[in-house]
């Protein structure tokens, strides 16, 4: 209960901030789901020919589901990684909240709040628009709201364990290259994942953005099996636990010393 | 009289570095205490366990009567912290930051607006109050810095080198405000390596060097045990062999630059000094200051 207290006061800070610059924010979350619909769902799409492997169903809808999933897993990887630096070595707003009540875990839980709800705030967003551009193959698509906000969290929380570690932001660059950027591509948002060579599947597995693309996409066009849903979600759900317990990790021997 | 800080034999090690190397400290209620000492002499170590962000290596320690290890947020939500490096919110406005912190302790939104209000007023910043904490000169930050360290109304206030970086004036704002938080009642505990705001603020303190407590007490008291009256101050010309003057001075110290004889009348010691044909391009008498003492217990100034 006291946990849950401290740590809504960090998610406040964040929200007193977002009501100063909200219209920063506000036009980038609602550009960006219109430009890539646009673009790739029915620019790009209206080249693409259907096929039985993405179940016979427009472009522009099968690509909806998954765009949600990879646009919060971006909007994740931003969040949790030069934000939570700066917390640290820039503007050092952590070591004022730990002089505080508020303890390393709970400044971490805070953040997650609000990293989680901005990532759901932004889904909600996305499926509007992709609704308004018809998009939408079903009502059912408003579950990759909670499966795309479950997915980011899934690749924040690890994130943010990594990030707290670090000195200096050399290394981001290396993740939004090499990791974030064939996540994006490679997941089965684009294409389905049958396409790519066997060898690279098990690697697919192992991003939170294929469980979650998987989870929308089949929630949306009612393909996906209860064990299967059930599967994924466990997965993305024991990588945000994980990532909880190893980003307090590092909170607490950066903030505790 | 109580004791707002007990410390034995207090240590706190970084590896294998001894950062802090045992130190026995009590801070009695409604004093300002302070802890003089070069960087890298453990003062900002001691701080942050006082202030129960880190854990101690070793020792017993106790602050406001409950033990920091157990109790971190108990006690927490009882003083204030004023951080070495200012950790404002720069991307909220000056009340914001004040409100923001206020709701970290818990109190309510309508309480946090009434304290920023009269912290506002207190750090001389209510003009200022709308705007963002960016652009702010580094003397406003630190006003700020020290106001909203004072939301939770705390019993002992922490100040790690509060005026470091600050020109004269925003120094003396500052100090002005420390001195009426005391006169208020509020216990200080001051880090600085500035010898004068040591004696302007600080009822008692200690001396750190190397981790470990050099001399503690009153300033004057340590400036009578550990010094003369007055100090003469001969400069040469750089390079120059300097002479011998041991004879005129009950002490003498070699600085790079100059001599400083130690004597209970600075005046009298400069006319027997010019009397021996002794020649130096400058000469000054001054009082004694916690400079001297520390360069007697420690063979080293304060700042380089």
């Amino acid at each position: 209960m006291q946990t849950l207290r401290a740590s809504w006061f960090g998610f406040e800070k964040h929200w007193l901030w977002y009501r100063r610059n909200w219209r920063a924010t506000a036009v980038s979350s609602f550009l960006s789901p219109l430009l890539f619909l646009l673009a790739l769902g029915l620019g790009f799409g209206s080249q693409v020919q259907s096929t039985a492997l993405i179940g016979g169903v427009p472009y522009l809808q099968y690509l909806a589901p998954a765009l949600v999933v990879i646009t919060a897993v971006q909007g994740a990887t931003f969040e949790s990684t030069y934000a939570i630096m700066s917390s640290f070595l820039w503007q050092k707003t952590y070591i004022g909240m730990v002089a505080t009540p508020i303890t390393p875990a709970q400044v971490l839980y805070g953040q997650v709040l609000w990293i989680g709800s901005q990532l759901f705030a932004r889904s909600v967003v996305f499926v509007v628009i992709a609704a308004v551009l018809g998009a939408a193959a079903s009502p059912a698509i408003l579950w990759s709201v909670l499966f795309a906000t479950l997915a980011g969290l899934a690749f924040s929380c690890p994130l943010i364990a990594y990030s707290a570690t670090l000195d200096k932001p050399d290394s981001f660059n290396t993740i939004f290259r090499f990791v974030l950027m064939p996540m994006t591509l490679f997941t089965g948002a684009f294409f389905p994942v049958s396409q790519l060579p066997d060898w690279l599947l098990p690697l697919v597995w192992l991003t939170p953005a294929w469980h979650g693309i998987e989870l929308a996409r089949g929630t949306t066009f009612g393909t996906l099996g209860f064990l299967s849903g059930l599967g994924h979600t466990v997965y993305l759900a024991v990588l945000v636990a994980v990532g909880v317990v190893l980003a307090a990790r590092s909170f607490r021997r950066r903030l505790a010393v | 009289m109580e004791n707002l800080v007990e410390a034995k034999a207090l240590t706190k090690h970084f590896g294998t570095f001894e950062a802090v190397r045992g130190i026995d400290v009590e801070v009695r209620k409604g004093e300002a205490f302070g802890f003089l000492g070069p960087n890298g002499a453990g003062k900002s170590s001691t701080m942050r366990m006082i202030s129960c962000v880190s854990g101690r290596t070793g020792g017993d320690l106790k602050v406001l009567g409950m033990d920091p290890d157990r109790d971190g947020p108990r006690i927490r939500a009882r003083i204030g912290v004023v951080p070495q490096l200012d950790n404002l919110d720069l991307e909220l406005t000056v009340r914001q930051n004040l409100q923001v912190y206020g709701r970290y302790f818990g109190m309510s939104r309508q309480k946090c607006r009434e304290k920023a209000v009269e912290l506002l007023e207190f750090a001389q910043l209510a003009d200022r109050a709308d705007q963002e904490v960016e652009p702010l000169s580094g003397g406003m930050k630190r006003r700020l810095t020290i106001a909203r360290s004072l939301v939770n109304d705390p019993e002992l206030l922490l100040l790690d080198e509060p005026t470091t970086g600050l020109d004269p004036q925003a120094r003396h704002l500052l100090w002005d405000r420390l001195f009426r938080l005391k006169q208020d009642g509020v216990t200080l505990i001051i880090t600085t390596h500035y010898m004068d705001e040591a004696e302007q603020l600080c009822d008692r303190l200690v001396v750190m060097d190397g981790g470990r407590i050099a001399a503690e007490g009153a300033p004057s008291e340590l400036i009578n045990r550990y010094s003369t009256k007055e100090v003469l101050e001969l400069r040469f010309q750089p390079g120059a062999e300097k002479p011998d003057l041991e004879r005129f001075a009950e002490r003498v110290e070699v600085l790079p630059d100059r001599l400083l004889l130690y004597t209970q009348d600075g005046e009298h010691t400069l006319a027997k000094v010019h009397e021996h044909g002794v020649q130096p391009i400058q000469s000054l008498v001054r009082r004694s200051s916690l400079e001297d003492v520390f360069l007697r217990l420690t063979g080293r100034t304060l700042v380089d």
